[in-house]
C-alpha cells in the first residue's frame, strides 16, 4: 500500500477509467481499479452529520464505505487528508450546462412589424412555438469541458440541466460534471419538466404579454388533458403528447420574481400541480405569500451590485425600492430558512458565476446557517429530483462526488483543493494542497561551490519574502509541484537571482542563475512553521437596516393598516343618494362599513375627527384604468378573451398610492385596446400594501374589455396583416367570435345530453369537446355572467356592436370612451348600455374629430347612466375635477357631476350595493376633501377604503421625510462602496413607468 | 344714436351652425367699448373690484372705477358679478400645425426633416382653419405661440392671435423665438447600463455641434457682405441682436445647465421650455436671468419616490425663487384647452390665484416678448380680454361668456358647441 502524501498530479486519462463495453478500444485495454481511501479527514456526510478523523473508501466511482475502521482492499490508493474536510459536492438544480439555446428563427416580436401567426417549428408539433414540451434535455446534452471545469471550481459535481427556452421547455437531465463521455455522466435521463412565462426565442406573436403566457399555459393543460383521448380532430401532436408524459416528473417553474412566484403557483393550483419555483431573489419582501405557495424554491444569489450614484442627478433616478433591495437581497435565503420554506440555491442568473461562493457567504453573514446552505446545495435538490440515492450526501452506494477543502466549505478562508466527480479527481486549487507556508532555509550553490544562504518565509503559493538582514520581496510562485523564486539578494543590488525547481515533500531542489547570469544549483529545507496569527474573521458585518414595508418601495407601510372606528364630525356630506348634500353632518365608520350618517352622532370607541368646513364624498370609482398591472395588452390576435388582467396584477404600482391621494377607492383595471375582443378585466379596491389577491374587489361581477375602431384595426402600424383592417372587419370579428361561441356552447350541451342518454349520469363533456378558454368567456357573456366594457368612439361601430349583441341575446354593459355617444344616445338608452367617457378629450386622432365636451351632459340628459373615467394614471388623480367639467360643458348639476365618478360607475360595474355612495351599510369608501369636492382647490385629505385610512395627507408629509432620509442613507452607503474601492456598476435608472391603453410589452421582456 | 347692450347670461347664441365654416373672425372695431362693473383680474397680481375698462380702437385706454360711459355709439358690456381677465396665452403649442396627430399624416405640418433648421418658420404654415382654434378661444385662450418641432434647431415660433382669416392676419409677433432641443443625457428605456455613458457622450457631442453652429453664425453675421448667403445663419441674427429669444427645450437638470451654458457663451436671452426639473436649480436660473415655461402641471412625478404632488407644486417653487415662469398645457388628448386649470392646480399647491393667473397671462407675455402689447389689463395694451362667469382657474365656474381680441368681440362658437346644438336639437332637448 502506497501513501500519497501530496496527492500530486495524477490526472488520469478519463477514457481509460470510464470504460464503456460497447465502445471499441483503439489500443491496449487499460482497465483500472480506481480504488481510493481518503484517511484522517473531517467528513461532512450531509448537512447534519460530520465525522471526525474518518475515512472514505471509493471504488469505481462510487462510495463503498465511510467511517473509522474501514478495511480497504489491497489495490487501494490511500490519500491522507489530515486537517482537510470532505464535503458532498454541490448540485445545481437550475443549470443549462451542456445545452445551448436554439437559434432564433427570425426577428423577435415587434408590435410595429406584421404579426406572425404560425410557429416556425416544423413537424408534428403544437400550434405555439413557445410550447416546447417535446424538448428533451437528455438528447441535447453535450458535455462541455470548459463549463464543467468552471462549475467544479465553484464546488458543483452534479447539475440538472435543461434548455432554457420557451414557456414549456420540456425535460431536464441530471448529469455529473465529470469530463467523460455523455453516456457515463447521465444520472437521470428525465428528471424534471420546465416552464416559464417567457416565450424565449419564439418568433410567433402570441403570446405578447405576461397574461398571454399564463393563458397559453392554462389552455395547454386543458388541451393536453383532452389529447389523452386521441381526438381525431387533433391528429398527432407531439408537443401535447410530451406534455402529458412530462407530468409525472418534478415540475419546475421559472418565475423570477416574488409576484411571478405567486402567479406561477396559482396556475399549478388550478391544474393540481405543485411547482418547484425558481425565484428571483426578492421573495423576502413578501415571505408570507411565498410560504403560502407551499412550493419548494430555487433561489439565485445574484444580488444587485452597488451602482455609481455619486452624481446626484443620476442618483435621483434610482428608486428606494432598488436601493433597499441592493442592501437586503443577501438576506433572502436566511428569510426562507427562518420561514421554514424548503429551498435550493443556484448560481443561475449570476453574470459572473465565480461570485457564487462569495455570495453564499454573504447570505451566511446575513443569517443563513451553514448547514442550511449545504442542504440547499446537496440534499434538497437531490431529494426534489429523486436522485438522493445517488448524489447529495456521502454514503455507501452513492456517486463519489465530493470536495476536499482546507476547512468548512463555506468559510471565507477555506480553499477547495479538489473536486472529485464519479470517483475522479479534478483539481481546483490543488497547488495549495500541501501546506507550503513556513520558514525555509534557501541554499544556493554556485560555481566553485560558493554557498549563499537565505531564510525564506513563504506565506502562500504566490507570496514569499527573504527575511535576511533586510526583508526582501521575492517573486514566488508554486503550482503544487514546480516552484520559481526570484529576488534581489540585497537592498543595493539591482540584479536578481532567478531560481526554478521542484517540490518533493519538505525538500525543494532545482537550478537557476545568479545575479551575473552564472548557473547555480539550489535547495531549500523546511525549518519551522509560520508564527500563527489569531484568526481575523472578516470583522464586523454590518447587517442591512432597511425595513420590509408593504409595498417594499416608497410610501409603503411597516405594518399593514387595520380598519378603525372613525367618527367624522360636522362635514358637508355629498351622499350621491336621493338625500343629496347634507350640511353639518356626521359620518360614523365601523367595521369597514358606514355605520351611521346624521347629526350629533357619537361612539365611545371612535376616533373623532372634526371636519368642520370640509366635505365628505363617496370614494371615487374609475371605470377605466390601467394601473397596478404587469401587462395591459395581449394584442397578438384579434380575439383574446382567454387572457385575464387578474393573472398579472402588480400591487406595488406607486400609482395606487397616488390615486388614493386623489380620492380614488376602486378602479376597474382593463385590458388595453389593441384588439377587438381583449382580455378579462379586474376590479380592484386601492388597498395599498395588500398583495394581488388582496387588491381584488371580491364578489363583483366579472367583466371583459372589447375595443373598436382605429386601435383594433392597427391604424398606426405600417404593415398591418392582422384581420381586421377596417370597421367592416371589426363587426365580422364580433359576429364570428360569438357565432363560434354559440356553436361551442351547443356542442357542450350535446355532449352532456349524449352521455346522459346512455348511462343516466352526466359525463364530462370535455372528453369530446375541446374546452376553449377563449370561447368560455364569450359563452359567459351570452349567458349574462360576464359583462362587456367596450372601447368605442364613432356612431357606426357603437350601433353595430349593439346589434351584434342583440342578435346573440345579450347587451353591451358599458361603452367606454364613447366620444360620439351623444350621436346615438337614444339607441344606447334603448339597448340598455351604460356609458363612461372622457370629460374633454378631442382631436388626438381621426375617430375623435367629432368628440365634444358636451357629450357627457347630452347623454346624461338622455337618461343614460354616465361615468367619467380616466384611462390615464395622472388624470385619475383628478377625476373629481374631470366630473366638474361636465358642469362647465353642458350644465349638469353639481350632484349629477359628482355622481359621474361615484355612484354611476358603481352602477355600471354592478357594485352599487357595496360602494359608490354614502349610505348606512355600504363599504366605508370615503374621501375627506379640504374644499368643495368639485373645485380645483379641493385636496383629498384622507381617503378611506373599507374603514382603513389608506391615504392621509399629514402622514404623507412624514413619509416624504422618511423616504428622503432612507434614500440618503442608502446612497451614502453605495457611494461608500465605491470609495472603499469595491467594483461598482455604472449607473442605471430604475425602471419605472405608467402603462397606458396602447402599451405593448417590449420584445424579450 | 344707438346703444348696444349685451347681457352676459347666454353662453351660446341660439343659432345652429352646421359646420365651422359658419364661424367668422370678427370684424375690425375702431370705436369705443366699455366693459363695466366687473371684477378685473389685471394679470399683474392686482384685482380691481367693480371696475370698468374703456377700450378705444382696440386698445385699452383706461381701467378704473369712475369712468363715464358716454351715451353714444359705443359698445357696452355689463360685467357686474363677472370676472374679467386678460386673454390667456398658450406659450408652447402645435396649434395650426398639427390637426390630427395620430394616423393622419397629411394633416401634420409641425416637424420638418433635418437637424439644424433655424430658418424653418412655423408662422407660414399656421392654419387658421384648424378646428382646434375655436375650441381654445372658448376657454379663454386668445394668443398662442405656435412652435415647430424636430431636429436640434427646430426653427422659429410665432405668436398668433386666434381670430384671423389667414396667417398674415394672425401674426402677433413673428419669429420671436428660435427653438433648440437640448440633447438628452438619458439613454433609451431598455438600453443596457453602458448606454448611460454613451448617451452622455453623444449629448456632449451634440452640444458642441450646437455651439459650433452659433460660433460660425456669429462669425458669419459679423462679416459685411456675403458672396453666398447662408439662410440658416441669417435666420438666427435676431438672437444675437436680442430681437429673438432662445427657447431651449430641456427637462432634466443637466439639459438645463447645458442650455444656460450655451446662452451665456453667446449672450442669448434664454427661456427653458419644459423645465420639469427646473425647481432643482431655481436659484441658478434666477441668477442667470433665465425664464421657464413649465409644461403641464398635470403630470406624474418623475420617479416613484418623488413627492406625489411635485409637478403641482413646481410653479410655487419657481415663484418663491423669483424665477419668471409661465405655465403651459401639453396634454395631447385635450389639446391645450385645460391651460387655465393647470394654473388652478398651481394655485391649489402654493401659488396665490393671481400669481397663477400671471403664469398664463402677463408672465407668458413677458417671456414671449409681447408684454408691451398684451398680457394684462392695463392702459395702452391691446384689448385682449375675456369675461367669465366665475373663477376662470376652477372648472366648476370657468365659463367664458365673452372674448375680445384687439377690441373685437370674437365668436366663442366652435365645432363642439355646434355639434352640441345639433344634437340637442335632434333629441328635442332644446
Amino acid at each position: 500500500m502506497k501513501t500519497l502524501l501530496c496527492a500530486g498530479f495524477f490526472f488520469l486519462a478519463v477514457s481509460a477509467s470510464f470504460a464503456q463495453k460497447t465502445f471499441p478500444v483503439n489500443g491496449v485495454a487499460d482497465e483500472r481499479s480506481d480504488t481510493y481511501l481518503f484517511v484522517n479527514a473531517t467528513i461532512v456526510k450531509d448537512a447534519k452529520t460530520t465525522l471526525n478523523n474518518a475515512s472514505l473508501l471509493v471504488q469505481k466511482g462510487r462510495i463503498t464505505a465511510i467511517g473509522n475502521n474501514i478495511t480497504a482492499p489491497k489495490n487501494t490508493v490511500t490519500i491522507d487528508c489530515k486537517e482537510k474536510y470532505i464535503t458532498p459536492s454541490f448540485i445545481d438544480i437550475y443549470s443549462d450546462y451542456g445545452i445551448t439555446l436554439p437559434q432564433r428563427s427570425g426577428i423577435p416580436f415587434s408590435y410595429s412589424a406584421p404579426a406572425r401567426f404560425n410557429s416556425d417549428t416544423k413537424g408534428a408539433f403544437g400550434w405555439n412555438q413557445a410550447i416546447r414540451s417535446e424538448t428533451e434535455g437528455v438528447k441535447l446534452f453535450k458535455a462541455d469541458k470548459e463549463k464543467a471545469e468552471l462549475f467544479r471550481g465553484l464546488g458543483f459535481g452534479t447539475a440538472l440541466t435543461h434548455q432554457k427556452d420557451g414557456i414549456a421547455r420540456g425535460t431536464g437531465v441530471v448529469v455529473t460534471l465529470a469530463d467523460a463521455r455523455e453516456n457515463l455522466v447521465i444520472v437521470k435521463e428525465r428528471a424534471s419538466a420546465h416552464y416559464s412565462f417567457s416565450k424565449g426565442t419564439s418568433t410567433q406573436s402570441y403570446p405578447g404579454s405576461l397574461m398571454g403566457s399564463i393563458a397559453l399555459l392554462r389552455q395547454s393543460y386543458i388541451d393536453a388533458a383532452w389529447y389523452k383521448n386521441n381526438p381525431a380532430a387533433e391528429g398527432v401532436n407531439l408537443s401535447l403528447k410530451a406534455w402529458n408524459e412530462n407530468q409525472s416528473l418534478p415540475q419546475i417553474f421559472e418565475a423570477n420574481d416574488k409576484w411571478g412566484d405567486v402567479r406561477a403557483d396559482r396556475i399549478g393550483d388550478e391544474f393540481g400541480v405543485q411547482y418547484i419555483i425558481k425565484g428571483g431573489g426578492n421573495e423576502y419582501q413578501r415571505i408570507n405569500e411565498i410560504k403560502a405557495t407551499k412550493a419548494a424554491f430555487i433561489l439565485p444569489v445574484n444580488y444587485p451590485q452597488a451602482m455609481d450614484v455619486e452624481d446626484p442627478n443620476d442618483a435621483r433616478y434610482v428608486s428606494l425600492n432598488d436601493l433597499k433591495h441592493w442592501e437586503m437581497a443577501p438576506t433572502n435565503p436566511a428569510v426562507f430558512e427562518k420561514a421554514g420554506i424548503l429551498f435550493c440555491l443556484t448560481p443561475a442568473d449570476l453574470t459572473d458565476p465565480k461570485q457564487f461562493l462569495v455570495n453564499i457567504r454573504k447570505a451566511i453573514q446575513n443569517g443563513l446557517s451553514e448547514s442550511k446552505a449545504l442542504e440547499a446545495l446537496t440534499q434538497t435538490p437531490a431529494t426534489l429530483l429523486s436522485v438522493y440515492d445517488k448524489v447529495g450526501s456521502l454514503e455507501p452506494g452513492k456517486l463519489a462526488n465530493f470536495l476536499i477543502s482546507s476547512g468548512p466549505v463555506f468559510k471565507e478562508k477555506t480553499i477547495i483543493y479538489q473536486n472529485w466527480v464519479q470517483g475522479q479527481q479534478y483539481n481546483v486549487t490543488n497547488e495549495e494542497w500541501s501546506e507550503i507556508k513556513g520558514i525555509y532555509q534557501l541554499t544556493i550553490r554556485g560555481a566553485g561551490n560558493a554557498y549563499l544562504s537565505f531564510p525564506l518565509e513563504v506565506q502562500s503559493a504566490s507570496f514569499a519574502r527573504i527575511t535576511d538582514k533586510d526583508t526582501l520581496q521575492a517573486k514566488f510562485s508554486f503550482n503544487g509541484k514546480t516552484i520559481s523564486i526570484s529576488f534581489t539578494p540585497g537592498n543595493h543590488s539591482k540584479s536578481v537571482i532567478r531560481l526554478s525547481g521542484i517540490v518533493s515533500g519538505n525538500q525543494w531542489t532545482g537550478n537557476g542563475e545568479d545575479t551575473t547570469g552564472a548557473p547555480v544549483i539550489w535547495s531549500a529545507a523546511f525549518v519551522k512553521a509560520l508564527p500563527s496569527k489569531t484568526a481575523t474573521d472578516s470583522g464586523n458585518i454590518v447587517l442591512p437596516s432597511a425595513k420590509i414595508t408593504y409595498p417594499f418601495g416608497s410610501y409603503g407601510w411597516e405594518a399593514l393598516p387595520q380598519p378603525q372606528t372613525l367618527l367624522f364630525k360636522n362635514a358637508t356630506v355629498w351622499t350621491s343618494e336621493a338625500a343629496g348634500k347634507l350640511e353639518n353632518t356626521d359620518v360614523l365608520v365601523k367595521d369597514g362599513k358606514i355605520a351611521q350618517v346624521g347629526k350629533n352622532l357619537s361612539d365611545a370607541k371612535a376616533i373623532i375627527i372634526d371636519v368642520t368646513g370640509k366635505h365628505i364624498t363617496a370614494g371615487i370609482i374609475d371605470e377605466h384604468s390601467h394601473i397596478a398591472t404587469a401587462s395591459i395588452n395581449e394584442g397578438a390576435q384579434s380575439v383574446t378573451s382567454e387572457v385575464r388582467i387578474a393573472d398579472n396584477l402588480n400591487p406595488d404600482d406607486i400609482n395606487i398610492y397616488r390615486q388614493l391621494s386623489g380620492g380614488v377607492t376602486s378602479s376597474h383595471i382593463l385590458h388595453g385596446s389593441a384588439n377587438t375582443i381583449g382580455g378579462q378585466t379586474q376590479l380592484i379596491k386601492l388597498r395599498w400594501g395588500a398583495d394581488d389577491e388582496g387588491l381584488k374587489f371580491k364578489g363583483s361581477d366579472p367583466f371583459i374589455k372589447f375595443a373598436l375602431g382605429e386601435n383594433v384595426k392597427r391604424t398606426t402600424a405600417t404593415a398591418n396583416n392582422r384581420f381586421p383592417d377596417t370597421r367592416m372587419g371589426v363587426e365580422e370579428v364580433l359576429m364570428d367570435a360569438f357565432q363560434r361561441a354559440a356553436d361551442y356552447e351547443k356542442a357542450i350541451k350535446n355532449a352532456e345530453a349524449g352521455s346522459k342518454g346512455k348511462k343516466g349520469a352526466a359525463v364530462n363533456p370535455w372528453n369530446t369537446v375541446r374546452r376553449d378558454l377563449e370561447l368560455d368567456a364569450l359563452v359567459e357573456i351570452m349567458n349574462k355572467k360576464r359583462f362587456i366594457t367596450c372601447h368605442s368612439y364613432v356612431q357606426s361601430e357603437i350601433t353595430y356592436t349593439m346589434r351584434v349583441a342583440e342578435k346573440f341575446g345579450f347587451r353591451v354593459n358599458t361603452f367606454t370612451h364613447i366620444l360620439e355617444g351623444y350621436k346615438v344616445a337614444d339607441k344606447m338608452k334603448e339597448h340598455g348600455a351604460n356609458v363612461s367617457t372622457f370629460s374633454d378629450w378631442f382631436g388626438y386622432k381621426m375617430e375623435v374629430a367629432d368628440a365634444i365636451a358636451y357629450n357627457a351632459a347630452i347623454m346624461q340628459k338622455m337618461g343614460l347612466n354616465v361615468c367619467i373615467n380616466s384611462d390615464d394614471a395622472e388624470m385619475a388623480r383628478r377625476l373629481n375635477q374631470e366630473a366638474a367639467k361636465v358642469i362647465k360643458y353642458g350644465g349638469v348639476t353639481e350632484e349629477q357631476a359628482l355622481n359621474m365618478v361615484t355612484i354611476n360607475p358603481a352602477k355600471a360595474l354592478h357594485i352599487d350595493y357595496r360602494t359608490g355612495s354614502i349610505k348606512v351599510g355600504k363599504d366605508a369608501d370615503l374621501v375627506l376633501w379640504s374644499d368643495h369636492p368639485l373645485s380645483i382647490y379641493a385636496q383629498a385629505e384622507k381617503t378611506v377604503v373599507e374603514g382603513i385610512v389608506y391615504f392621509d395627507r399629514q402622514r404623507d408629509l412624514e413619509l416624504r421625510k422618511a423616504i428622503a432620509a432612507e434614500r440618503n442613507r442608502l446612497i451614502q452607503k453605495m457611494v461608500g462602496e465605491k470609495k472603499s474601492g469595491k467594483a461598482v456598476a455604472p449607473f442605471k435608472a430604475s425602471h419605472y413607468e405608467a402603462l397606458s391603453c396602447d402599451e405593448h410589452e417590449e420584445s424579450g421582456k | 344714436m344707438r346703444r348696444i347692450f349685451l347681457f352676459l347670461l347666454l353662453s351660446c347664441i341660439g343659432y345652429v351652425g352646421m359646420a365651422q365654416d359658419d364661424i367668422y373672425p370678427a370684424k375690425e372695431y375702431k370705436g369705443l367699448l366699455f366693459i363695466t362693473n366687473g371684477t378685473v383680474h389685471v394679470g399683474n397680481g392686482q384685482v380691481l373690484e367693480n371696475t370698468t375698462i374703456e377700450v378705444n380702437n382696440g386698445k385699452i385706454v383706461r381701467v378704473g372705477q369712475n369712468i363715464p360711459v358716454p351715451q353714444d355709439d359705443v359698445k357696452v358690456f355689463n360685467a357686474e358679478g363677472k370676472h374679467i381677465y386678460p386673454g390667456l396665452i398658450l406659450p408652447l403649442s402645435d396649434i395650426g400645425l398639427k390637426e390630427i396627430g395620430s394616423g393622419v399624416r397629411g394633416s401634420n405640418d409641425y416637424r420638418e426633416l433635418g437637424d439644424f433648421n433655424p430658418n424653418i418658420r412655423s408662422l407660414v404654415a399656421y392654419n387658421t382653419a384648424s378646428a382646434m382654434i375655436n375650441v381654445l378661444k372658448a376657454n379663454g385662450i386668445l394668443l398662442v405661440n405656435t412652435v415647430p418641432q424636430g431636429g436640434t434647431l427646430s426653427g422659429s415660433s410665432s405668436v398668433v392671435q386666434l381670430d384671423a382669416w389667414n396667417w398674415e392676419d394672425a401674426a402677433y409677433l413673428a419669429d420671436g423665438a428660435i427653438h433648440v432641443n437640448i440633447p438628452s443625457f438619458v439613454p433609451a428605456r431598455f438600453a443596457p447600463p453602458a448606454a448611460q455613458q454613451e448617451a452622455a457622450k453623444a449629448a456632449l457631442e451634440k452640444t458642441e455641434e450646437i455651439k459650433s453652429f452659433f460660433r460660425q453664425a456669429k462669425a458669419y453675421l459679423a462679416a459685411d457682405g456675403h458672396d453666398e448667403v447662408n439662410l440658416k445663419f441669417e435666420s438666427v441674427k435676431g438672437l444675437f441682436e436680442k430681437r429673438q429669444k432662445l427657447f431651449a427645450h430641456a427637462d432634466r437638470v443637466k439639459q438645463i445647465l447645458i442650455a444656460v451654458d450655451i446662452a451665456k457663451e453667446f449672450g442669448f436671452e434664454l427661456v427653458v421650455a419644459g423645465g420639469s426639473e427646473s425647481w432643482q436649480v431655481a436659484p441658478l436660473l434666477k441668477e442667470n436671468n433665465v425664464s421657464v415655461i413649465l409644461n403641464a402641471a398635470h403630470s406624474l412625478p418623475a420617479t416613484e419616490d418623488e413627492d406625489i404632488d411635485q409637478p403641482f407644486k413646481t410653479p410655487a417653487l419657481l415663484q418663491k425663487a423669483g424665477v419668471l415662469f409661465a405655465l403651459n398645457d401639453d396634454v395631447s388628448n385635450s389639446r391645450y384647452r385645460n391651460l387655465p386649470f393647470n394654473a388652478g392646480t398651481a394655485a391649489s399647491y402654493g401659488l396665490s390665484r393671481e400669481e397663477a393667473l400671471s403664469a398664463i397671462t402677463l408672465n407668458a407675455a413677458k417671456i414671449l416678448g409681447i408684454a408691451a402689447k398684451t398680457g394684462s389689463i392695463e392702459a395702452g395694451k391691446d384689448a385682449n380680454i375675456i369675461i367669465s362667469e366665475g373663477d376662470i382657474l376652477d372648472m366648476k365656474s370657468s365659463v367664458v361668456t365673452h372674448a375680445f381680441i384687439q377690441g373685437r368681440q370674437v365668436s366663442l362658437e366652435n365645432k363642439q358647441t355646434q355639434l352640441n346644438e345639433r344634437y340637442l336639437h335632434k333629441y328635442g332637448l332644446k
